[in-house]
């Protein structure tokens, strides 16, 4: 199968964030960056379908600055065949200008399948992957733990709250990858690592669209108060139970 | 006219559901902010239209009833196509849905067909100066973003839980409306819904929430978080991403990073060391008691109360101590 994957290079989300300058930014000094975990899996699901049906192309495509370039060749590293970089100094924070530059890169492309991240755990708003297939006009099931496709149809499975939806649809289609689809995407090894280098990596201007979402400050959340130790054992049970009570207030 | 606002009123099993209340709330003072009326349309098999007066009760003016055999289970295809006929028929100022499975699906598809941006996954929405103003936790709730939508219609997805379901009675009055689409004729099927038991609480809903970590030591030691979460009467269980890999609970249960971002008034960790991945999901919970055997434990720097020592002696305990204070209630 030919499938594309598209995904978004992040920060390091252990790390402790200060805001920008402008006050609407978060400040990328001494931030380490990633690939997104939901976007690895993403490209893992699309290296083992084609590993268990043979044969076939993935191609990553990542918008960003000029560093989403090393995200790109992660996932190459990882096995992916090829990569597309959509070149844009700044993400907007609006998925739909983001959809339309994808959709643009993905419409001739010939793709069976077009998998996304549910989210970026960034900017942690989960619309670009059902934009792009709406623009695309494709079936599209979001959210997905299970997948299984053929030649011209596919079978999904997606967690909704407090059960699971099973899905079908035709080929080509556009899925976003929730946790559980996979356990555990591959480290790229050593010869990954060295084969990446000679991978193809096209780099090109991101076609963005109109930006109708913008972000007009950013801020830290206040610090949660320092808690206490009510005590150690069984025995401090009364006394939580008397602070849940009577403190907080929520028994 | 102009200054409407379009609720999606989530429904499931012939009810609304507790975020489509919380949506309807948070319309209502956006609607009284601009000066227009809530409309909440609501998709359902035949006798939806029965949850009307629940959605006026907490402020719908009009309620907009979609019922047909083909939409008694989430229909992504035929429910975006009729959302967005309704919204430029109906010339909305703004669309609100919850930020569930279900809204986070449906909202992108119909931001894609009107050509504007969506706000996903807030916890505030205003008005200010005529303007749709929102508030939204990203990195992993480490950063909160105010966004300012500037396009006719605003998309919003609000966070379940985010917004206390007011009073605020309205009438209600039921529109019926037939769906833009044949739902049968959709590309994606859905083939079955399994739901897990009746009474089991969701995440998102739940005002207690138990979750359990590693330090529970073994799949069948979750029975102590069960029954903790039973003599609460009012609480889901929850778990951390060690235990969901490990294949102890669903990935469904994972709160984290990756998993499920929860806010409920009571947070109950048991075992749980505190990862960044854990806290992430978690830390804005009104408030967190935190039980582990570590008194090093990074949980007990967000938690409001500690407990040093053996879960396996301690959780026993504290059900027993829930139960009966419960039972004086």
């Amino acid at each position: 199968m030919k499938i594309a994957v598209c995904i978004k290079r992040v920060a390091d989300m252990g790390a402790r964030f200060q805001i920008g300058a402008d006050g609407a930014s978060v400040s990328d000094t001494g931030i380490k960056f990633d690939i997104s975990d939901f976007d690895e899996w993403a490209v893992e699901a699309a290296l083992q379908q084609n590993e268990k049906h043979g044969g076939g192309e993935v191609t990553v495509i990542s918008l960003g600055p000029m560093a989403a370039q090393e995200t790109i060749r992660k996932a190459l590293a990882m096995g992916a065949d090829k990569g597309v970089h959509l070149s844009t100094d700044t993400i907007p924070f609006d998925g739909f200008a983001i959809a339309e530059a994808l959709a643009a890169e993905l419409k001739d492309g010939g793709y069976d399948l077009i998998l996304f991240g549910r989210i970026a755990v960034d900017s942690a708003a989960g619309v670009t992957g059902a934009m792009v297939a709406e623009l695309l006009g494709l079936p599209c099931v979001t959210a997905i733990s299970k997948l299984e496709v053929n030649g011209t149809s596919g079978t999904a499975e997606r967690q909704v709250e407090g059960g699971v939806e099973t899905l079908s649809f035709p080929l080509p289609a556009v899925c976003t990858i929730d946790q559980g689809l996979v356990t555990q995407a591959r480290y790229p090894s050593l010869k990954g690592i060295m084969a990446a280098k000679k991978k193809p990596l096209e780099s090109k201007p991101a076609q963005l669209g109109a930006v109708s979402v913008t972000v007009s400050k950013m801020e830290l959340p206040p610090e949660r108060s320092a808690g206490r130790i009510v005590g150690e054992g069984a025995a401090a049970v009364p006394e939580l139970i008397r602070l849940l009570q009577t403190e907080a207030k929520v028994l | 006219m102009a200054n409407n606002i379009l609720v999606v009123a989530e429904a499931r099993g012939g009810d609304v559901r507790k975020v489509a209340l919380e949506v309807v709330t948070a319309a209502r003072a956006l609607a009284d902010g601009l000066g227009g009326e809530v409309h909440a349309m609501v998709f359902g098999a035949a006798g939806i239209a029965s949850v009307a007066p629940k959605l006026g009760a907490v402020g719908a003016d009009v309620v907009l009833v979609v019922e047909h055999e083909g939409l008694a289970t989430y229909n992504a295809e035929a429910v975006a196509a009729t959302v967005a006929a309704q919204i430029t028929s109906g010339g909305y100022r703004a669309a609100l849905f919850g930020a569930s499975a279900m809204g986070q699906d449906l909202a992108p598809r119909i931001g894609a067909k009107l050509r504007v941006g969506v706000a996903a996954d807030v916890v505030a929405v205003n008005a200010e100066g005529g303007a749709v103003v929102v508030r939204h936790p990203m990195n992993t709730n480490k950063v909160i973003a105010t966004m300012v939508l500037s396009a006719t219609p605003a998309l919003v997805s609000v966070r379940p839980g985010a917004i206390s379901v007011g009073q605020s009675a309205k009438a209600g009055a039921v529109q019926g409306v037939s769906p833009a689409m044949e739902p049968s004729a959709g590309r994606v099927k859905v083939t079955g819904v399994t739901m897990g038991g009746g009474a089991k609480l969701d995440l998102a809903e739940a005002p207690v929430i138990v979750s359990g970590g590693r330090g529970l030591k073994a799949a069948e030691h979750f029975s102590l978080v069960e029954d903790l979460a039973a003599a609460f009467g009012n609480a889901a269980v929850g778990a951390t991403r060690a235990v969901t890999d490990d294949g102890w609970r669903p990935h469904s249960d994972q709160i984290g990073q990756t998993g499920r971002q929860v806010s409920p008034d009571l947070y109950v960790a048991v075992g749980i060391s505190g990862a960044i991945q854990h806290i992430a999901g978690m830390r804005n919970s009104k408030t967190i008691v935190a039980i582990n055997k570590d008194k090093d434990a990074p949980i007990f720097k967000v938690a409001d109360y500690g407990i040093v020592g053996d879960a396996f002696e301690i959780v026993p305990a504290l059900t027993a101590a829930v139960k009966a204070a419960r039972a004086q209630q």
